[in-house]
């Protein structure tokens, strides 16, 4: 046994404590308590939680500045089997002995507040959280711990992000601002159809931003309707022309591809326009269009390679049908639609289409909004169906042929029913898949580096820091398993990851309470349980939900229908009436939502909805005046006004 | 010309105060438990009919009397107050056809062939939108029958603290008695009497939205009513607007000074630090308005259509015999003062709406402080209405929503060291394909500076602002903090989701422009 010499227990030296016993290593070094000089400097229990702050900004420039920390106890086994294996690699430790420091116990804490590991042995490898004991000696067989052990200046990047969408671009500019040396690779293998975009991911380029610019283009569909009852005088029919809009839509994306290379730039994030697979442990292979291969190193890596499109496997799918990574971009009207599939993706695009006049019909297996509060979605799904789009339940399609070809060309969908042995058969100009999306993660080379997918649906499940099983791969975005597929949920865990890594924040994304808005014709927005999920997790018995219909003022003059836009909230009884689930369907729905989702994180009860004033005339002020529960049986529908 | 129609109307209008007869001898005629009513409402707005529906829920014996005393202009309307017949229902209609006349404009940028310009025809919104508060008021009275509440279209004044006088069109007088008195008669718009030629040319909210044919040129003298303005070139009318000083006073002015540079942007003309002097009509019929420039001391004269006051309202106390039953008023506003329990200086007779002293003027408030009222005199309750927080919308072209703190009121009570604000100025998505200016879409959060920064205020300028603010208020009154408001997931893509990223202080002097996604 040997014993460092002393050192003054000022943060950033690593001193041994007097009279304590040492490690058992060879060459590793006891700590003083990092956290004890700010205790006994702040005795005052008001000071307690600086001095918790105090403590983890020590243990964090401990593992800052430590080639190997390990955070130990003295009698435990597996500690000292970890403590015998970096002695017999020849590597000096940094080794703090849980059980002989005043401030074990808080340390542990804190600990696993950063780790998420309440146990010991806890190590890191050049910053690196590798885990406990079986972990390490994992990483040892794998040949990754050789590897952690390497200097970090050997890498080309602090951080590498394989994916330049919300996800991706977010984590890649907080890591940036944050002085790192930053790498995104971000490639679109264009879809069956021919179609790739620009820098920025699903949301900007197929999704969220052109999805609901269309839908606004509907929505102005029905404006134009509405101006007529309040005094706008015009008696042309009105045509909509696609290709105006979607080029308008198209450069409007083009002016956010280029924001975001310029935002990459002013940060100086090294952006690569190859696609990049892993080769071995910290090494990745990067491609681009034409072929050339190029290596890149990082401490670091996230993975942020999102989503794109389910095809059926059916013949006929991928040469003729098209799916939403084509829809926005295409060069002309679709024509007579058929949308397979119930997802909002899908719904959304069946609404904005039959928006457009176009004749519109969308294929179901079995229920629509897998996931939403299946009232809401069958009330969405009603409102469609009376603006025009036709709904085939219970179907399939089992082949898709071309008879003509075109702009659009004509396409004959064989379909068959899911209950019986009836097939139907329908002739459409473009037929959009709508089914589901699968995750980019089988074709990255994760196999290479041991980065464990859920084989069934290829999601990669993280920890609560977003850290996959190999510990400096982490991953955001829609691939991650069991996590909402939102672009602000990515942009927040992505921004909350950098910060973690680099900044010496603890702060975790919450997944909680996520609220999200589909923009289908009336649109649904949401924060919180469906009522089945509510029933499931907390018995119908001990809640209470309190719904109504309602008659947005704007509808009356415009003579839209009454009782179809409607409000339900979800309280659970036991919890002084606490709102565990928020639904509104009508229009704005997306606006009306967010403020709600912010009084939930602050603890939204029934009463305090009830204490507070409505804004008139809107459709976010019903919420306040929420009176008939669902279980009094109680009529909903508006007479005339309240 | 159309708006000559308006001010002929109005030549023939009379404004007097109907000289009331006094009951004698009715003093104490009736006492306690023989008494007509449990509950008399006097007013049938917002606040008096929620007093009055709650009341009969609970099983009372209830009376509403409402009339409504025909405007200058005489412009009349039927049951339901303010809000339904001259304020945010007809407002809020007349604004949403102005919002359709931009969207219109949008339209061919998403694809929609429509030939521009579309003219708008007033007539026949105007009708829309009269039918459908006809319908309301329709609706009232059926709502009152149903709950057996009885009605009286009377107007009234006080014979003592318990009895009531109502006088019926015409002219049949009936005595009613209560236990509890409620006073909800509300405010009616103020005319600048003052001057030449106001009050016999010139109209006010009161009219505006029971026009038959459209104001044409109009002409605002206001600190406070934009809407209107905003509306009517919204339309497409020449609009001006006079201030003598700054717009929306009592709101956050970085705010309003940006609610007037959208509107100015927008085609409503303005003239500021200027103060009219005399109105008058010239022989084609138009009006011609002659007014001071306050900085140059110089005259000026315009000609318009319309001339539409909107420089305040007064409580419409004056006829209520108030004096008879012993209930004090304040003697600069004549509105009616009560305590934390709406009570005014006679136990029993209680007032609730804009026509006490010191409230919002605010129609949720007034049902909220009605019916809070009720349930502590008839349900055993005891909970006080809480006037803080009261979230309100301004629907200005640009719409400006705001609950809690302005900035300044802000700095004042906690000072400027304490107090941190966030801020952004945002491109709604919808902007963008319409080619439409974003410059004033701003949103600000007014937070104490000390962890764990409590929200004090809300500022929110843009469009469906009132939608975007009602969720936050209740964050606000769960007492949010800055913290928790950032923890909160934006919903993609919306305007209300700039609240949940405001990141930028004002403190720390970076450019508030979201850029990207």
């Amino acid at each position: 046994m040997e014993r460092s010499p002393p050192q003054s227990p000022g943060p950033g030296k690593a001193g041994d404590a007097p009279n304590r016993r040492s490690g058992h290593v060879r060459g590793a070094r006891v700590l003083s308590p990092p956290g004890r000089r700010a205790r006994l400097s702040s005795p005052g229990p008001s000071r307690s939680s600086e001095a918790r702050e105090e403590l983890r900004s020590r243990l964090l420039g401990l593992i800052e500045r430590s080639r190997v920390v390990i955070f130990s106890k003295s009698y435990c086994p597996h500690s000292t089997r970890v403590k015998e294996l970096f002695s017999s690699l020849g590597v000096e430790c940094n080794v703090l002995e849980l059980d002989q420091v005043d401030d074990g116990a808080r340390v542990q804490e804190v600990l696993s507040e950063i780790t998420n590991q309440k146990t010991v042995p806890n190590i890191f490898v050049n910053k690196v959280h590798v885990g406990g004991c079986d972990q390490t000696f994992q990483a040892y067989q794998s040949g990754l711990l050789q590897k952690l052990l390497q200097e970090d200046s050997a890498y080309d990047y602090d951080l590498i992000i394989i994916g330049g969408g919300s996800g991706g671009l977010s984590c890649a500019k907080e890591a940036a601002i944050l002085g790192k040396k930053v790498m995104v690779l971000d490639f679109v293998v264009p879809s069956p159809q021919g179609t790739s975009w620009g820098l920025g991911g699903t949301c900007v380029n197929v999704g969220c931003i052109p999805k609901k610019l269309m839908h606004q283009a509907a929505l102005l569909g029905q404006a134009l309707c509405d101006s007529r009852k309040f005094g706008w005088e015009y008696n042309q029919q009105v045509r909509h022309n696609w290709e105006t809009m979607t080029k308008a839509i198209q450069n409007h994306i083009s002016s956010l591809n280029w924001g975001y290379r310029l935002s990459l730039r002013e940060k100086a994030v090294a952006y690569v326009n190859s696609y990049g697979e892993f080769v071995e442990h910290h090494k990745i292979k990067a491609t681009n269009k034409k072929g050339q291969e190029t290596y890149y190193t990082a401490a670091q890596f996230v993975i942020a390679t999102g989503e794109r499109p389910r095809y059926l496997g059916i013949q006929g799918d991928k040469e003729y049908c098209i799916t939403s990574d084509d829809l926005f971009s295409l060069p002309y009207c679709p024509g007579k639609t058929l949308v397979v599939g119930a997802s909002y993706v899908a719904l959304e695009c069946a609404g904005f289409l039959a928006g457009f006049g176009l004749d519109v019909t969308v294929m179901v297996r079995s229920i629509l909004l897998r996931g939403f509060d299946q009232e809401m979605a069958e009330k969405v799904g009603s409102y469609m169906e009376q603006h025009g789009v036709k709904f085939l339940r219970k179907f399939i399609p089992v082949m898709v042929q071309q008879l003509e070809k075109g702009s659009p060309g004509k396409l004959k969908v064989l379909a068959k029913s899911t209950e019986g042995t009836e097939t139907i058969e329908g002739v459409y100009n473009t037929v959009l898949l709508a089914i589901g999306r699968d995750s980019c993660t089988r074709k990255i080379g994760l196999e290479k580096i041991g980065v464990k997918i859920n084989e069934k649906s290829g999601k990669i499940p993280v920890n609560d820091v977003e850290q996959t099983n190999v510990p400096y791969v982490y991953a955001v975005g829609d691939i991650l398993e069991d996590k909402p597929e939102l672009t602000p949920v990515a942009i927040q865990s992505g921004k909350l990851l950098a910060r973690r890594l680099f900044g010496a924040s603890l702060e975790k994304c919450d997944y909680i309470n996520v609220p999200t808005t589909v923009f289908t014709p009336l649109e649904y927005g949401c924060c919180g349980l469906s009522e089945e999920k509510a029933i499931e997790v907390y018995k119908k018995e001990n809640l209470e939900i309190y719904h109504t219909l309602f008659w947005p003022l704007e509808w009356t003059v415009a003579g839209r229908e009454n009782n179809t836009c409607y409000a339900k909230i979800i309280c659970n009884k036991f919890d002084r009436d606490r709102v565990i689930g928020f639904h509104i369907l009508g229009p704005n729905a997306g606006e009306v939502t967010q403020g709600f989702a912010a009084a939930m994180k602050c603890g939204l009860t029934k009463q305090l909805l009830d204490d507070t004033i409505g804004i008139h005339p809107t459709c976010g002020e019903v919420f306040t005046t929420l009176e008939i529960t669902k279980s009094s049986g109680l009529d909903i529908t508006q007479k005339g006004c309240g | 010309m159309a708006a000559m129609a308006v001010a002929l109307r109005g030549l023939g209008g009379r404004f007097r105060w109907r000289t009331q007869a006094v009951v004698g001898g009715v003093r104490g005629a009736a006492r306690a438990g023989q008494r007509d009513y449990d509950l008399l409402v006097v007013g049938g707005g917002s606040g008096g009919l929620a007093c009055a529906k709650e009341a009969a829920q609970l099983g009372r014996k209830v009376a509403v009397v409402d009339y409504v005393e025909p405007s200058p202009q005489g412009t009349r309307w039927g049951l339901g107050g303010t809000c339904v017949n001259v304020g945010c229902i007809p407002k809020k209609l007349m604004h949403q056809a102005a919002l359709l006349g931009g969207l219109i404009q949008d339209a061919p940028n998403y694809g929609w062939e429509v030939a521009q310009p579309v003219p708008h025809d007033w007539r026949k919104m105007a009708e829309a939108v009269q039918n459908h508060v006809k319908s309301l008021n329709w609706g009232h009275r059926v709502q009152l029958q149903d709950r057996k509440v009885k009605y009286f279209n009377i107007k009234a004044s006080f014979v003592d603290e318990h009895t009531v006088c109502g006088v019926a069109k015409g002219g049949k007088e009936i005595l009613l008695s209560a236990d509890h008195i409620i006073i909800a008669t509300g405010g009616r718009p103020r005319y600048p009497t003052h001057i030449e030629g106001a009050l016999e040319y010139g109209i006010t909210s009161d009219d505006i939205f029971w026009l038959k044919e459209s104001p044409g040129k109009t002409w605002h003298p206001t600190d406070v009513a934009l809407e209107c303005a905003g509306f009517l070139t919204g339309i497409g009318l020449d609009t001006t607007i006079m201030m003598r000083s700054i717009p929306l006073r009592g709101f956050d002015q970085q705010m309003s000074s940006m609610v007037i540079e959208h509107m100015a942007s927008h085609g409503t003309r303005f003239l500021r630090g200027c103060a009219p002097s005399r109105v008058r009509r010239l022989p084609v019929g138009q009006l011609q308005v002659t007014w001071e420039d306050r900085t140059t001391g110089k005259e000026d004269t315009g000609t318009f259509d319309t001339v539409l006051w909107a420089i305040g309202r007064v409580p419409d106390t004056r006829s209520l015999n108030l004096e008879k039953a012993g209930v004090d008023t304040s003697p600069d506003t004549q509105k009616i003062l009560v305590d934390s329990r709406e009570a005014t200086s006679v136990p029993h007779i209680y007032a609730v709406g804009d026509v006490v002293e010191g409230r919002p003027e605010l129609t949720p408030t007034a049902i909220m402080a009605g019916r809070l009222l009720v349930q502590r005199l008839f349900g055993g309750s005891s909970d006080l209405m809480d006037y803080d927080n009261v979230p309100t919308t301004v629907f200005t072209p640009l719409e400006y929503g705001c609950v809690g703190l302005s900035e300044e009121e802000a700095v004042a009570r906690h000072g400027q060291e304490h107090v941190e604000v966030y801020h952004a100025h945002y491109k709604p998505l919808e902007f963008t394909v319409a080619g439409r200016d974003a410059s004033q879409c701003y949103v600000k959060m007014v937070c104490l500076r000390e962890p764990p920064q409590l929200v004090l205020g809300l500022h929110f300028l843009g469009p469906n602002a009132g939608e975007v603010t009602q969720g936050f208020a209740l964050g606000i009154k769960c007492g949010a903090s800055y913290a928790q408001v950032m923890r909160t997931v934006g919903i993609h893509p919306t305007c209300s989701e700039e609240v949940v990223k405001l990141r930028i202080s004002k403190r720390s002097g970076l450019d508030p422009t979201v850029t990207g996604c």
